[in-house]
Order: structure tokens, then C-alpha cells, then sequence
């Protein structure tokens, strides 16, 4: 077990390196002029111009500029340096103050899709057919069905400025209940996928030999359920929701833009906005940490749910 | 085994438990209505917060409350003197600034003029790389400072003559010069700003000290708010709210949501998705007033599809403006038939004469007597918002000329302007303007002088030029507008662009503060807004 982590995380070293490079030519590519990104509608002056080009290189072009400055990104990112973002803030400082609410909102959201989909999802699976199942699936195919963008300003608007259950925007440094709307928003799609796949794998696993086997023992149905079903169930479930993690984090450009959040999905939705290309890398490459870490996480967790999987 | 299944059980509650706890310890949010004596005010995250790099209008908001301008302006948009005690000139080219005694920086420093000619050649000085620093090229000297390796660190223009009187040397006469003096690029900068001589202090930025009417509370909070109090040495009129919250979002759509919650006590922009709605949601709390913008569609010179001026006559009388501003705009903005904005001391309706009336028949006698393109594109960036109304123009060219016409968005205004200056073909181009400060040359000079800054669309006229340049030489303000007028006429006669629509602040406030007025420069009047009692 020791010994497969290990190789993991040296795996991970090369993964990281391997995306800066890929979101950092990706950017490059792409970049037309920040300088006048920057500036919105005004005209640039020469001084200005000069001034930007220089200190952010923008006039290395080309596969040399490419190398350049994408060794020169590295090189400081070596020394712990992340850069500046073209108005001079340190890129450091914002993903400093970015991931903690995003990781906070991003919580809450796998909360609801763990507490909610998977209880909802359990009862489904052995109530096959009946009418609470009947009632989640058309509900969960109404919240698949309805994007996060029609779906977020609804909940804004109603819950929040028509019956004011909750503050309408959550701000910088949220409490709990300010980022618990944003949250159910957030997580209601992956609570809906969480479901459906728990319902079928409950519903599966109780026809399973097993099962019958317990149930000639004389074994409680609440028993059998709770304990042999539910973790052989949630194999599939943790996959899913392991994944999910890295897709709250970085999928929640609408939710954080609806809500107000400043997080990580709207520091880089501005940095692509702005052609920004040594933010939109550092999100990039901490969001493929999240990514790795969680699949490592998932992993381990299969060999604790089935003693059969084992890690040399 | 045991472990195993132990661990199976409390890892998932685990995680969740710890997560909502993690969640509770967030503090405080920003998010809870302001108190009674705190106005907030939405802005969008600044870009820099000095002076002369302000050039965007959530920090020029910001920094307007933090400082006080030497002149500001009066009803009719003329310039009165706030911090200054006097600007005169004889000539227009040697200006005498002199202050008022009394004012101080927040940090109790006396404001001298040194103060004012050290933070001018800070943003003069072209490696400071300061946004604003084209304000100061019509000083004396000024040239000096530009370029990779500057010649001098000071413009030989500014003299300074006591404590609190100062020089301006200009290097041509111009009548404007006192006008200009509004914007924030010409605020003093306290000595505690500077680390050295001419060397910016890296904190200053975070917790600006100047000697306006409201100082900082605590430094700049980035993405989430900045907050301001009540300056009680300020020597002039004080303002009516004790404190001032300038709150950062990310979308207009978001903040228009607190406004309705009174969650947010003024919005300087409705958002667009929102005009239509809000007269009814906010009643007398939707409010409009007039500001400077103007929008207009250009003609790449270089086209030769549109060298007639006949040609983009017809284009101009073929658009009905009128029906764009209403259905598309619901009146949030007006029609626009001149060259400059309405808003300007010298400003004359319709100058663009028969050019500018809605009039079919005419627009396709004379499309097709100069011989029009049979396909006219319109070009526009994709990320402002301005399908909507390029494609109703381009439905109303179709049906009133009988030609074919697209509209064809560029990702963004970069890209727009890159293929201008290719001069690849992008057909009509649209533009906008705001002004700087409340002068006819701030438009004629960047929009239609040969070199102005933001004519991209290559129009030159060397006898518009003349008048333009004689106008701001002209010895007093009333030769200087008939020069004005003399050119825009020019204007009229070519038509190298059609004006389309001026700008309103379409602005609303919560139930929890009254006397809110924004300005030209789509600012909230920091000194008048108060929590209403």
C-alpha cells in the first residue's frame, strides 16, 4: 500500500509538470493582446504598452518566446514565485484568497450530494418502482435538465430576493448560510447523478447471491441493507463522487458569478478573459493537484470498501 | 478487517462532518446589509488605485472619494475650483495653479504644491508605465520623460512658486487646460507615498492616503470590498455618510440581486437583462441622468467600398434610431444625431443635419445614385453586448437600402482593432467614447484628428485638423467653440463615422439611502448620498 502511494505521488510530480506546460502553451496560443484586454475600449499609450510588454515579456513570440517564457514561469515557480497578474497583483495572494471559499462552497455542495443522493438514492433502490422512485427520477431528470445558469439566478431570485430565505449573494467571506444556497445549487446536478447511480446499484446488489444468502440466515432487512448492500452500493457512488470534487471546484464559474463568490472559478474566468496566462496556469495546475490527490484518495477508499482490491 | 470496516463507515460521514464544520468557521460575512451610517456602493474590481493609473471607472470612483480635485464641475459643465483657490492664465499657456489653504493628507501631512508637481511627474514619467499619463503630454517638457531611457525625471514645465502656489508651462496655449484638470490623473500624491524621489512606495496602492473627503479603513480587500470613513479634517463642504463601503462584484446581474434585497445600496449601472424589468421593481428608485458615452459606427478609410461620402450618408439616414434606443435599449440610452455629446458646453442637436434623419426613401435614392456596396458588413467585438442592436441595424439597412447585410462579431475589441489596422476587410466597425472631461476637443481631437488616439478608422481632414488646433489655442472659450463648430460642420459634410446613440447613467438605489446622483463620469456624488432616516 505504501510502497502504490508512493509511486503515485511520484506520479503526480510529472502529471503537474506535464499540464503547466500543456495549459501554459494552450494560453499561449491563444493570446491575442492582453494589453488591450486590459484596457477594455480605451486606447493603449505607447508608454503603457511599452511598459507591459517589457515587464511581462509580451514580445517573445514564437516557439523560442514559448520556451522562454514557459522556463522563466517554471523557474520561478520553483522558487515559489507564482507571477503577477497584468495589474500587478501577486498571483499568489489571489489563489490565497480564491481556494478557501472555493473549497468551502465546493464542501457543501458534496455534502448535499452525499447526504441527500445517497439516502434518497438508497430508499429508492429498495422502494423499486414505487412512488417515491418514480417522483426522485422525474425530479432528478428535471435538475439534469436544467443547466446551472437557468438554474442559479432562479434560485437567486426566488430564494433569495422574492422570499429572502437566504442572503442573495454570499460576498468574499461568506458564513455558512450565506454559501449555503450557492451550495445546493452547486451540488444539485451532482446529487442527481449520485442518486440514480446509488438507486441502481442498491437495486442491483439486492438481488445479489449474497443477499438472498443473508436473508435465508435470518438476517434484519435493515441489517442486510445497511451493512452488506450499502458497502458493496457505494463502490460506483465513491468513484463518481471522488471525481465530482475536482469538477465542483473548477465547474463553479456560473455559481461563483451568480452568487458573487470571488473563488476560483471566477479568478479564472477573468484570467482568460484578460488573456492572462500565468494565472489561468497557477488555478489550472492546483486544480490538477485537487484532481490527482482525489483520485488517489478514491482509490484507497475501494480497498478499504472491498477487501477483494488490493494495492501493491 | 475490523479496522477496515470501521473505517469504511466513518470515512464518508467523516469527510461531510468535517466539511460543514470547516464551512462554519467562514467568520463574518460581507454579504449582511450595511449599518444605518455605511452607504455601499457597487464597483467592479478596481485595476490600480494611484491616481494617474486610474483609468477605469471603478477606481476613478473609488479614488474620487479618497481625494479632492483642484476643479470640479458645475451644472453646465464648466470647471469651478474645489481644491484649488484659483486657476488663471493670461495666455493659456502659462497656467498659475493656487491652492486653498487648509487641506491635508489623511495622514496629517500639510498639501503643498510640491506635492502636486512630484505626484505629475511620477505619472508622467513614461517607465512609472501609468495609465494616465497622456494627460500630462500637453506640459512643457513632457517629452523629455518618454521613451525606454528618459532624458530628465521632471517636466521643465512645472515651477513651482511657494507652498501653495505652482506654474504650469504648456507647450502650446491651451484653453481646455483648466477642464482638464478635473480628471484624477491630477491629484497630489503625499510624501509618505513615495519610498524615494519619484519611487512609488509598493503599499501605497493597498491603503491610498489623500486629502478628499473620506479616507481609508484598513487597506484595499481585494475582490471583496473596499471601505471608506469620513475625512474629519476635510476643509470643504464634508460629506453626508459617515462611511462608504465600496463593495467589488464580479456581474452586474449579482448586484442588482442585492439591490432588490436592499442588500446593496446603490448600483451605478443597471445591468442590461435587467432594464427591462426595472422600473417596475425598483419605481422611483430607477433613476437616469445624463453621462458622456457615445456610440457610432466607423468607416475604415482604406475601404474603398465606402470612400463616397453620399455612400455613408445613406447609410446614416437608412437607420432608424429612435426605434433601436426603444425597443432595444427601452430608452436607457438616446438618439444620436451629432458628433459630440449632448452633455458639453457647445454642444448643438443635429449637426449631422438631413444625414441624421430617418429617412428610406431618400437613403435608397441617394445608396444608389453614389453607387453603395451590394454587401455591407458590420463588425463588432462579440463579448459587449452588442448583438442585439448591430443585428436590428443590419435588419433595417436591409429592408430600407435593398442590399444584404451581416453583422460579424469578433471575439473581442483586440481582435477588432488588430484587423482594422490590417486593414482586412471588416466593413463598418462599431466604436464608443467617453470622455475625459467636459471639453468639445475631447472628442473632436481622439475621435477625427489624424492622429487622435482612438481613430482607427484613419479619417483625415487637414482643415479639420486647422480648426480643431486653433480652437484649442483660441484665446477665450467662446472663439475656442466656434472653431468647434467650424470643424464639426467639416464633420457633417464628410461623415466618417454615424453617430448612433449617447449614454444615460441608468442607476438605482435601495430603500435605505436617498439623494444619490451620479455624474458624467458615471460616479456616484460621494459627498451628497446619505442612509435616509
Amino acid at each position: 500500500m505504501f510502497r502504490y502511494i508512493l509511486r503515485r505521488l511520484l506520479q503526480m510530480v510529472l502529471a503537474f509538470f506535464g499540464t503547466t506546460l500543456i495549459v501554459y502553451a494552450l494560453m499561449f496560443a491563444g493570446q491575442g493582446d492582453p494589453i488591450q484586454a486590459l484596457a477594455g475600449e480605451r486606447p493603449v499609450t505607447a508608454a503603457q504598452r511599452a511598459y507591459l510588454t517589457e515587464k511581462y515579456h509580451l514580445d517573445a513570440t514564437g516557439v523560442g518566446g514559448f520556451f522562454y517564457r514557459y522556463f522563466d514561469y517554471v523557474r520561478s515557480l520553483l522558487q515559489g514565485d507564482l507571477g503577477q497578474s497584468l495589474t500587478g497583483r501577486q498571483i499568489g495572494d489571489i489563489l490565497q484568497q480564491a481556494w478557501p471559499v472555493t473549497v468551502k462552497l465546493a464542501l457543501i455542495a458534496l455534502a448535499v450530494a452525499v447526504i441527500f443522493g445517497v439516502t434518497a438514492g438508497v430508499i429508492a433502490g429498495i422502494r423499486r418502482a414505487g412512488i417515491f422512485d418514480n417522483s426522485t427520477l422525474v425530479l432528478t431528470l428535471l435538475v439534469l435538465g436544467i443547466p446551472t445558469i437557468v438554474l442559479a439566478p432562479l434560485a437567486q431570485y426566488f430564494l433569495g430576493v422574492k422570499w429572502q430565505l437566504f442572503p442573495p449573494t454570499a460576498g468574499a467571506e461568506p458564513d455558512f448560510y450565506a454559501l449555503l444556497l450557492p451550495g445546493i445549487v452547486l451540488g444539485s446536478l451532482s446529487l442527481a447523478t449520485a442518486l440514480r447511480l446509488t438507486r441502481t446499484s442498491v437495486a442491483e446488489n439486492l438481488r445479489a447471491d449474497y443477499v438472498r444468502t443473508a436473508r435465508s440466515k435470518g438476517l434484519l432487512k435493515r441489517r442486510i441493507v445497511s451493512v452488506h448492500v450499502l458497502r458493496n452500493s457505494l463502490i460506483p457512488v465513491v468513484t463518481f463522487l471522488g471525481v465530482e470534487l475536482g469538477n465542483l471546484m473548477s465547474g463553479a464559474i456560473i455559481t461563483e458569478g451568480v452568487f458573487n463568490i470571488p473563488g476560483v472559478g471566477f479568478n479564472l474566468f477573468r484570467g482568460i478573459r484578460t488573456e492572462d496566462g500565468p494565472l489561468v496556469v497557477g488555478i489550472v495546475s492546483v486544480l490538477v493537484v485537487v484532481y490527482l490527490v482525489s483520485n488517489l484518495l478514491v482509490d484507497v477508499l475501494y480497498a478499504v470498501l472491498d477487501p477483494r482490491i488490493r494495492y501493491e | 478487517m475490523r479496522v477496515r470496516r470501521l473505517a469504511a463507515w466513518t470515512a464518508l460521514p467523516l469527510a461531510v462532518t468535517l466539511g460543514l464544520a470547516a464551512c462554519g468557521s467562514g467568520g463574518d460575512g460581507g454579504s449582511g446589509g450595511s449599518g444605518s451610517d455605511t452607504v455601499s456602493i457597487q464597483i467592479a474590481e478596481p485595476q490600480h488605485l494611484v491616481p494617474t493609473n486610474t483609468t477605469e471607472t471603478s477606481g476613478s470612483q473609488v479614488v474620487s472619494g479618497l481625494f479632492s480635485p483642484l476643479v470640479d464641475y458645475d451644472a453646465q459643465n464648466k470647471p469651478v475650483e474645489v481644491a484649488a483657490e484659483s486657476v488663471t492664465s493670461t495666455d493659456n499657456k502659462v497656467w498659475t495653479i493656487k491652492l486653498k489653504d487648509g487641506f491635508t493628507f489623511h495622514n496629517g501631512e500639510k498639501v503643498t504644491s510640491d506635492d502636486y508637481i512630484n505626484a505629475w511627474n511620477y505619472g508622467a514619467y513614461a517607465p512609472n508605465g501609468q495609465g494616465a499619463s497622456y494627460f500630462f503630454e500637453k506640459i512643457a517638457g513632457y517629452q523629455d520623460l518618454q521613451g525606454e531611457h528618459p532624458k530628465a525625471k521632471t517636466m521643465s514645465g512645472l515651477k513651482k512658486l511657494d507652498d501653495l502656489t505652482f506654474q504650469v508651462t504648456l507647450s502650446a496655449p491651451y484653453i481646455d487646460f483648466k477642464t482638464m484638470l478635473g480628471y484624477n490623473a491630477f491629484y497630489p500624491l503625499p510624501d509618505a507615498a513615495f519610498s524615494a524621489p519619484g519611487v512609488l512606495s509598493d503599499s501605497y496602492e493597498q491603503a491610498p492616503i489623500g486629502q478628499g473627503p473620506f479616507k481609508m479603513k484598513g487597506t484595499w480587500q481585494h475582490d471583496s470590498k473596499i471601505e471608506v470613513e469620513r475625512y474629519d479634517a476635510y476643509p470643504l463642504e464634508k460629506p453626508k455618510a459617515k462611511n462608504v463601503e465600496f463593495r467589488i462584484y464580479q456581474q452586474l446581474t449579482a448586484a442588482y440581486a442585492d439591490l432588490l434585497a436592499d442588500n446593496l445600496d446603490v448600483l451605478p449601472t443597471i445591468p442590461t437583462e435587467n432594464l427591462s424589468t426595472a422600473q417596475t421593481d425598483l419605481g422611483d428608485r430607477y433613476q437616469t441622468s445624463p453621462m458622456s458615452s457615445f456610440q457610432f459606427l466607423a468607416f475604415p478609410t482604406f475601404d474603398k467600398d465606402f470612400q463616397n461620402p453620399d455612400v455613408r450618408k445613406a447609410i446614416s439616414m437608412a437607420i432608424d434610431r429612435d426605434e433601436i434606443t426603444k425597443s432595444i435599449f427601452k430608452n436607457s440610452q438616446q438618439p444620436a444625431r451629432s458628433f459630440v455629446s449632448p452633455v458639453l458646453p457647445g454642444y448643438r442637436e443635429n449637426t449631422a443635419g438631413a444625414a441624421g434623419e430617418f429617412n428610406p426613401t431618400e437613403a435608397k435614392r441617394l445608396y444608389q445614385a453614389a453607387g453603395g456596396p451590394a454587401k455591407i458588413t458590420i463588425s463588432y467585438n462579440g463579448d459587449g453586448g452588442h448583438k442585439d442592436w448591430v443585428d436590428a441595424t443590419a435588419n433595417q439597412l436591409k429592408a430600407n437600402l435593398g442590399v444584404e447585410v451581416v453583422g460579424s462579431a469578433e471575439p473581442k475589441f483586440a481582435d477588432l482593432l488588430n484587423k482594422v489596422e490590417k486593414k482586412q476587410p471588416v466593413g463598418m466597425f462599431r466604436l464608443g467614447w467617453v470622455m475625459d472631461y467636459p471639453s468639445m476637443e475631447d472628442y473632436l481631437g481622439p475621435l477625427y484628428s489624424t492622429n487622435g488616439s482612438s481613430n482607427y478608422y484613419g479619417y483625415s481632414n487637414p482643415e479639420f485638423d486647422r480648426l480643431v488646433k486653433e480652437g484649442s489655442a483660441a484665446p477665450t472659450q467662446e472663439e475656442a467653440i466656434k472653431k468647434y463648430h467650424q470643424a464639426e460642420d467639416i464633420l457633417a459634410k464628410d461623415m466618417p463615422v454615424i453617430p448612433l446613440r449617447f449614454g444615460e447613467n441608468v442607476f438605482g438605489h435601495s430603500s435605505k439611502v436617498k439623494n444619490v446622483e451620479m455624474d458624467l463620469f458615471q460616479r456616484v456624488n460621494l459627498l451628497k448620498v446619505e442612509a435616509a432616516s
